[in-house]
């Protein structure tokens, strides 16, 4: 047991919650306009449209599929609703999500069209609604947790504050028990022996290599124009020079603690401890994944302001920036400005983001979540067929 | 003191700036592992979050931060100069043209 609690809601295969959304999933784009027509019918819902789910194959197909699944899995979702232009891939993905317990309704709009579809959705939806409006919050220990952490818009005073400070919270949770998550794998370039260092086996270390050399290798077979992106204007702005000195900023976020686990994109952890998962590093593809893996709280660390939310999970903003937390106050959840200025340690600056992170937990709505931000964001492979 | 600057590492050769630094003042900044006051003259104008050199840093030397090199000179760098794209660049990547 650790000091560190929250209300949260405690799901039927025992994983643990601080949201309780009633999710209307398009399996694919075509999908979208019906998703929508049930969430703008039914109160208490949350469409979920993106652009993909035809004529992919392959692993882009698997991590499709993994996506979807592992999105409906979160514990978040209290209970989904799957909609899909053809019934043998609504089946699939709803099976996916039932194996969790969570009560799932599926529909395909084949042989039907969008209108009776919305309406037999719709009628399943606001049972739904109803069903899970009387679950209540429990205290929950934050070990029970899954966090994860990527940050955006990184500048100097990321890795001199927003970063470390992440860093801090993570070494807490591992310690109390909790499971914490990071990414990026392009944006470790610099720092990635560090990172391997890190890692508490030799099959780890070698797992997470392979997947670090194959991301640098796809993006210098297609890297014209490569440092014009990496580090990007909005890091250059802020300081920034090289996509070394945004890698060691990057690996603040993890703190001291070694890695547990390397993942897949949208593999969720097997065990406890810190994991390190193959992700994008472009904010919404990354959170997505980290959402699909199972995280139900996330920890952005920004130095420019970067405005990111996601549907499912509610998206924590810090910075150290002054500029950034005065002219973009209405993003930003935590400052933690005053470590610039030695007025405030790491630890202090730890606290002040761990009470931010049992509050959001316990139902506070960040301001990515006030603001709308929902981008779900599906990572793409190679294009469809 | 209120730092103007911050710096990572005793070894490193920049620091980051932590207010928007003028040409021309004497500054001073304190090392995060170590507590050690660092002064010296500006050379340039540094924005908050942009790094000034805090000694002379030849033609091709690394440039270290964080007690790590990030990269290295394009041309010399004299101490209190903003050191940043115009004068630093990646040692990764080295064969995608910039």
């Amino acid at each position: 047991m650790s000091k560190y609690k929250f209300l949260g809601y405690r799901r039927e295969n025992g994983s643990v919650a601080a949201r309780n959304h009633v999710a209307i999933i398009p399996v694919d784009d075509l999908s979208n306009s019906a998703a929508e027509g049930v969430a703008s019918l039914v109160n208490g819902t949350l469409p979920l449209p993106h652009a993909y789910g035809r004529l992919q194959f392959g692993a882009d197909l698997e991590l499709f599929f993994d996506t979807m699944i592992g999105t409906g899995r979160n514990p978040n979702v209290a209970a989904a609703v799957v909609i899909c232009i053809e019934p043998k891939w609504a089946d699939k993905v709803a099976e996916g999500i039932a194996k969790t317990g969570k009560p799932v309704e599926v529909f395909s709009i084949e042989k039907s069209g969008d209108l009776k579809t919305i309406e037999k959705a719709s009628r399943a939806a606001k049972g739904l609604v109803q069903k899970v409006s009387e679950l209540k919050r429990e205290e929950i220990d934050v070990a029970d947790a899954v966090i994860s952490t990527k940050c955006g818009e990184s500048d100097t005073t990321s890795g001199l504050g927003a970063n470390p400070t992440v860093g801090k919270v993570f070494e807490r949770l591992v310690a109390a028990g909790g499971t914490v998550m990071f990414g990026e794998t392009s944006e470790l370039t610099g720092g990635e022996q560090i990172v391997a260092d890190r890692m508490k086996n030799p099959e780890l270390r070698k797992k997470f290599l392979d997947i670090f050399n194959d991301y640098n290798a796809m993006i210098e077979a297609q890297g014209s124009d490569l440092l014009g992106s990496q580090p990007t204007q909005g890091n250059i702005a802020g300081g920034l020079t090289t996509i070394e000195e945004k890698a060691m900023g990057n690996i603040q976020k993890i703190g001291k603690l070694k890695v547990d686990g390397v993942l897949s994109p949208a593999e969720a952890p097997h065990g406890k401890g810190l994991h390190f998962m193959d992700t994008s590093s472009a904010a919404a593809e990354a959170v997505t994944l980290f959402a699909a893996g199972g995280a139900i709280a996330h920890l952005f660390p920004t130095g420019q302001g970067n405005i990111i939310g996601n549907p499912v999970v509610p998206v924590i903003k810090l910075t150290a920036n002054p500029n950034t937390a005065a002219t973009m106050s209405e993003h930003i959840d935590v400052s933690v400005e005053k470590v610039l200025t030695l007025e405030q340690t790491l630890d202090q600056a730890g606290d002040a983001l761990m009470d931010m992170l049992l509050r959001t937990l316990s139902g506070r709505l960040t301001a990515a979540e006030v603001l709308r931000h929902k981008e779900f964001v599906l990572t793409k492979l190679y294009r469809s067929a | 003191m209120k730092p103007q600057f911050l710096v990572h590492d005793e070894h490193d050769s920049v620091g980051v700036a932590v207010v928007d630094i003028k040409a021309g003042e004497k500054i001073a900044g304190s090392c995060l592992e170590t507590g050690k006051v660092i002064s010296l003259e500006s050379k340039d104008p540094v924005p908050l979050g942009h790094k000034v050199a805090l000694k002379d840093i030849k033609e091709g030397e690394d440039v270290v931060k964080y007690g790590v090199v990030i990269g290295k000179a394009k041309q010399t760098i004299k101490a209190g100069q903003h050191a940043h794209v115009h004068n630093v660049r990646s040692n990764r990547w080295q064969n995608v043209k910039i």
